[in-house]
Formats: structure tokens, C-alpha cells, sequence
């Protein structure tokens, strides 16, 4: 937690020192959350993300380094500079990506669980698929089909409604007809269920809760996780929706202070071990941003490297301005 | 060398795969006990189960996705939409992610998935069931596209398909499926991005693709009795597109007619004759004329809708004006 806390306030003034282009949404004030679902997945288990992905993919083993190399678009980034923020992939770690359309991940994700079930052995049950979403995500088309699909072949998948409160700007109140989202799984008769994002070990259980009945009962599950941004949207949104109470709330409720007195209440960790992580943490994300620093920016000449997978025969690779047609 | 119809060269070279690599599986809207709405998968399910042959439900963007998360894992899915017209339900799904996951990841993961569907008016289906929309699939990089217009190439084109690790749009057309045509068993391997030159000719260039190769044809061969040579150009593939091909045909002949079914304005044929112009401005002896569909919303009704959709006597009569604009005076 406290590591993709440093990462993402890292990530934040790399992006207002302009070292980071395009959108950056961060995971501030969904450490709980991350961390507890992320300790419930296997190293066999595939992750397909939205485009809220960092503190996921650090804590799923992916390099800092190489995230934030991503951030900063270069090529020793996860994707090679391709993706950016919201398309973090590392089939390694078995992180199948992060998607920048709302609901785009919904329907790969269950059909990576139908590939799962399609090559699974009857003595091999080890495998499942976790899909997150946002809550504002609830309300699109691919969703209840995704649902649906999982439901009726009983795929092996968790789906996971990460609920903020907002989807951009928006409450959930204001998008959804049935604001306990959870709720939604009744339709596909999908088991669900909805428990405290702020806290990492509540997450946690409820994740392997739902990991089991994907693996063993072969149900797919819906789990909603609440908890709030600290931010906005992303980066450049200054969240003027919020009130000033609502802010005093969420400073309150900021899950990692939270868990830090409630592990040095309990004698679980000392004083000095938080500040020690917390320094560590530090040095993590210092070394981030010197090894992204230092990696090279992809090369014009490289720009059809990734074209095609199976090479075609007369693929246009002109750049702009060049000719079309050379005999 | 058998002679089999363009439906049942489909069927045979799904039951093909599906033999030779276990990966391969069906996906789509009434494939399995219903047979398909066009009769493709017809006895599939019996011979290889429903794990492999799978009926989904009204959800076109949702099992194609699932087409691409099960291509991701490894799997090489044939997915059925069951008119290209109802593709445009899947549209973000082929649109935003199974065309740009490849280069969005940096190359990490492939798509190995085809997208099998019909196009194509005529048979007085209405505005939302005749469209050909091809063209905004093959706008897509990364997305390939093809459009066999005889038995043999669909075969041919269909196994190279389901064989690239690229996501493929494999377009057929509802006026094909019945016509036949000579399919060799062990047939040449057809890549995709080659154009072909479905007949030669010396006084003018088609260049056509699907349905519209068959029309070129037939009034070629009329053609040729008042002795004018035409060339017919078959470009199999809309995405990549061989403008080596066409535009070295263009150059022999120093006439170019674009047959195409989807709408003129921005369509395929438009990019050819922009090609056209590129490749072989020098050797033209009068401008790329395109024959198209009147840009109008398809009718119901027969005559309308006849009238409406490009055929030989459009073409013919293009042909004729092509020639005679350009000094070879064509009988009529």
C-alpha cells in the first residue's frame, strides 16, 4: 500500500513536470483495495484491468522501473511506450492489460475464462480469470453480456467492481437504476456480493471467496469493493464536485494511514518499521523515475515493428508524406 | 478437382481445421443445432460438440470479445456474425481492442481470431440487413480483410485465415454462396494481401473484389465478342490492398473501372482510384471511372432496390464510356 502510494504521488508530479503525456488515472486511495485483491490471486491466475492499472501492475510483480518507464513512454516501458498509462501488459505476470474504453475488457476477460475452461483437465482447477471495473462500467452494454455468458457456460471468473463513488464525475446514484451494484449479479443468478475497499484484509477474504467458487463451484462471481478517490478523475481533474466536507471525509478515510495505526495499534508493526516502509517505498519510486529517466524513447524507424503479428505481403509501412506506390 | 459451391467450400475448410488443430472453435448466434442462419456449420455440432461449436446468445459485442480473450489465452476462435450488418454490434469490440491489441501491448500478445460474416443486397432484406460496409473494417490498421469472390479462393482464403495470428474480417456475400466453381483438394496457398488477375485483357482495367468479380466477369466475356479485351482485376483482399497488382494492370491497359457494392462516396473505390492515380497517372488515358451503389439506404421494394444496387449493365455501359472517351470505339 504504501508503495503505490509513493508510486502514484510520483506518477501525479511526473505528470504535472510534464514527463508523462496523455491521461494518467491514479489508484490514490485504492491501496486497500488493490492490495487486498491482488494477495488473493494465484501466479497462475490471468488479470484483465481498466485504465486505473498502476498500483495493480506493481503489485501483481511487475518492475516499478518499468512502469513508470511505460508512463513515460519509452521502450524499456511494459509495453514498449506503446500503451501508456491505461495499456500496462505483462503476459508474465499475467496481466492481460489494461483497457481505456469503459466495459472494453469485460468481454476478453470472459473469454479468457472460456479458454481456461476449454483447455482445463478435470484435475486441474488452479486457474481463474479477475476482471475489474469501475462502477460507472455497470451501466454498459458489454457488462450485462459479459455477465450473462459467464453465467450460462460457468466460466471461471471474478469480476470486480471497483465502486469509488463516481464514475468521472457522475455518483452512482446519478447512473444507475439499482445503486447496489453488487445486486446485479441476481440477474445472471451470479453469487455477489459487496464488502469495505478500505480495508486490505476484508478485500482480501472476500476475493478468495470469490476465487473459490470460480475455481471449485465453476460460478463466476461478482464482487464490489467500495472505497474513494483521494483525486480526481485523473490527473487533471481537479475534482471541484466534491465538497469541502466530503473532502474532510475522504482525508479521514484514507485507507493508509487507516491500516498503518490500526498494524501499530495492534502490535503488529512498530513506529519505526512503518517509517522504514515507508522509505523504502521511497527509494523504490526514486529508482522508478531514474531507470525511466534513462531509458531511451522508441525510434521513429520503429513505428511498424509491432504492425502485424503474421507478416502480409504489401502492408502499407509508408510514413507520412511518402509515396505509396514505388515500382 | 471437385466442383462445389462457395457455402459448401466454407463449410469443408471449417471442418477441416477443426479436424487438423484442436484450438480451433466456433462461436455465434445460432451456429449449432439451428445450423447457421446460412447453413456453413451445418452438421458441425454433431461431429465435433458443443464445447467446440458454441450457440451464444443475442450479444454481438460480447461473444466476439470473447472470441479475443480466448484468442489471447491461445485459442484460434471462427466467430459467426450472422450479417455483417449486426458486426456493427460488436463494432468496439473488433474496432477498439481486437484490432489494436497487438501493436497496444507492444507485440506481446496476438489475436488469432476470424470473423466470419455474409454482406452484400439484393435479396430485398431492407436497409439494415443489405449494407456493405466493408470499408470500415478495412480502414482499420492492424485488422485484415478479405472478400474471396469463387469457391476456391474461399477455401483457400479461410484456411490462411484461421492460420494468421492476426485478427482477420473474412466478408462473404449472400448473392455467392450458391455459385460453384472448380476447388482443388490440395489447392495453393492463397496469402492474404495478394490480389489475382481473375481474366486477362489488354484495352481496359475492373478491378473488383467479392460479388462484383463475377459481374466483371460475365460482362468481360460479352465484352470480348465485340472484340474489346477487358482485364479483370480480383483483389481478394481489401486490407492489406495490392496496389502493385492493379496499378501494374492499369499501366498495360490505360483504363481503370472500379466494381464495387458499397456506397461511392469514401468507399473502397475511392481508395483504389486514388491509388490508380499514384501508381499509374502517366499510363492513363482517361480517368478511373467507379460504378457503386446509389447512395441511398436500401429499399424493399424489388425495383428500387435493383436499381440501387451496381450491376453489368452499370458496368457495361461505364466500360463503353470509358472506351469511347478514350478513341476505341466499342460496338453497342
Amino acid at each position: 500500500m504504501a508503495l503505490i502510494r509513493a508510486f502514484e504521488l510520483r506518477a501525479q508530479e511526473m505528470y504535472q513536470r510534464a514527463k508523462i503525456g496523455g491521461y494518467c488515472h491514479l489508484n490514490l486511495g485504492e491501496e486497500a483495495t488493490v492490495v487486498g485483491l491482488m494477495s488473493a490471486l494465484r501466479a497462475k491466475d490471468y488479470l484483465f484491468a481498466n485504465y486505473r492499472v498502476h498500483g495493480y501492475a506493481i503489485t501483481r510483480g511487475l518492475d516499478p522501473g518499468e512502469v513508470m518507464a511505460e508512463l513515460f513512454g519509452r521502450t524499456d516501458g511494459v509495453s514498449g511506450g506503446w500503451g501508456g498509462s491505461m495499456h500496462l501488459f505483462d503476459e508474465g505476470v499475467r496481466l492481460m492489460g489494461g483497457y481505456g474504453i469503459v466495459g472494453g475488457q469485460l468481454p476478453p476477460a470472459t473469454g479468457a475464462a472460456l479458454a481456461i475452461d476449454y483447455e482445463q483437465k478435470a484435475d486441474d482447477k488452479s486457474d481463474a480469470v479477475m476482471c475489474l471495473l469501475g462502477d460507472g462500467t455497470t451501466a454498459i452494454g458489454a457488462f450485462h453480456e459479459s455477465l450473462n455468458i459467464a453465467g450460462l457456460w460457468n466460466l471461471p471468473i471474478v469480476y470486480v467492481i471497483i465502486n469509488n463513488g463516481l464514475g468521472m464525475g457522475t455518483t452512482v446514484d446519478a447512473s444507475s437504476a439499482e445503486p447496489d451494484l453488487y445486486k446485479r449479479g441476481a440477474a445472471y443468478r451470479i453469487p455477489s456480493t459487496r464488502v469495505d475497499g478500505n480495508d486490505p484484509d476484508t478485500v482480501r477474504k472476500a476475493a478468495e471467496k470469490a476465487l473459490k467458487s470460480a475455481r471449485e463451484d465453476r460460478r463466476p462471481y461478482l464482487l464490489e469493493t467500495t472505497s474513494e478517490r483521494l483525486k480526481g478523475h485523473s490527473v487533471v481533474d481537479p475534482a471541484k464536485y466534491r465538497t469541502d466536507e466530503e473532502n474532510k471525509e475522504l482525508k479521514e478515510n484514507d485507507p493508509v494511514p487507516l491500516y498503518r495505526s490500526t498494524l501499530i495499534k495492534s502490535r503488529a508493526m512498530t513506529k519505526k518499521q512503518a517509517q522504514e516502509i515507508d522509505d523504502e517505498a521511497e527509494r523504490i519510486v526514486d529508482d522508478a523515475v531514474a531507470f525511466a529517466d534513462k531509458s531511451p524513447s522508441p525510434k521513429p524507424e520503429q513505428l511498424f515493428d509491432n504492425d502485424y503479428s503474421t507478416a502480409v505481403a504489401g502492408a502499407p509501412k509508408q510514413m507520412p508524406g511518402d509515396p505509396l506506390i514505388t515500382f | 478437382m471437385a466442383v462445389i459451391s462457395y457455402r459448401q467450400a466454407l463449410h469443408d475448410t471449417l471442418r477441416a481445421e477443426m479436424t487438423r488443430d484442436e484450438k480451433v472453435l466456433l462461436l455465434g448466434e445460432e451456429i449449432g443445432k439451428f445450423e447457421g442462419s446460412y447453413k456453413i456449420t451445418a452438421g458441425l455440432l454433431d461431429e465435433f460438440g458443443p464445447k467446440r461449436v458454441r450457440d451464444t446468445p443475442i450479444a454481438e459485442n460480447g461473444f466476439a470479445g470473447v472470441g479475443i480473450g480466448a484468442a489471447m489465452l491461445g485459442l484460434r476462435p471462427v466467430v459467426e456474425f450472422m450479417t455483417l450488418n449486426f458486426s456493427v454490434l460488436a463494432f468496439d469490440q473488433i474496432v477498439n481492442h481486437a484490432s489494436k491489441i497487438y501493436t497496444m501491448f507492444g507485440g506481446q500478445t496476438a489475436i488469432p481470431i476470424v470473423f466470419r460474416t455474409p454482406g452484400g443486397g439484393g435479396q430485398q432484406l431492407g436497409a439494415t440487413h443489405s449494407q456493405n460496409i466493408e470499408v470500415w473494417y478495412a480502414h482499420l490498421p492492424g485488422l485484415k480483410v478479405v472478400a474471396p469472390s469463387n469457391p476456391a479462393d474461399a477455401k483457400a482464403l479461410l484456411t490462411t485465415s484461421i492460420r494468421d495470428n492476426d485478427p482477420v474480417l473474412f466478408l462473404e456475400n449472400l448473392g455467392l454462396y450458391n455459385t460453384k466453381g472448380e476447388v482443388p483438394d490440395d489447392g495453393p496457398e492463397v496469402p492474404i494481401g495478394r490480389a489475382a488477375v481473375a481474366r486477362e485483357g489488354t484495352d481496359l482495367t475492373v478491378i473488383a473484389y467479392s460479388r462484383g468479380v463475377n459481374v466483371a466477369v460475365g460482362v468481360a466475356d460479352e465484352l470480348a465478342k465485340d472484340g474489346v479485351s477487358v482485364e479483370v482485376i480480383d483483389l481478394r483482399s481489401l486490407r492489406p490492398l495490392d496496389r502493385e497488382t492493379f496499378c501494374k494492370s492499369v499501366r498495360k491497359t490505360t483504363r481503370a473501372v472500379v466494381m464495387e457494392d458499397d456506397w461511392l462516396s469514401y468507399g473502397v473505390g475511392a481508395e483504389i482510384a486514388a491509388s490508380v492515380q499514384e501508381g499509374a497517372f502517366d499510363y492513363l488515358d482517361a480517368p478511373v471511372r467507379r460504378v457503386a451503389a446509389a447512395e441511398i439506404s436500401l429499399p424493399y421494394a424489388k425495383p428500387l432496390e435493383s436499381a440501387a444496387l451496381p450491376g453489368a449493365d452499370a458496368l457495361r455501359k461505364v466500360i463503353r464510356e470509358q472506351l469511347d472517351a478514350t478513341g476505341m470505339r466499342s460496338k453497342s
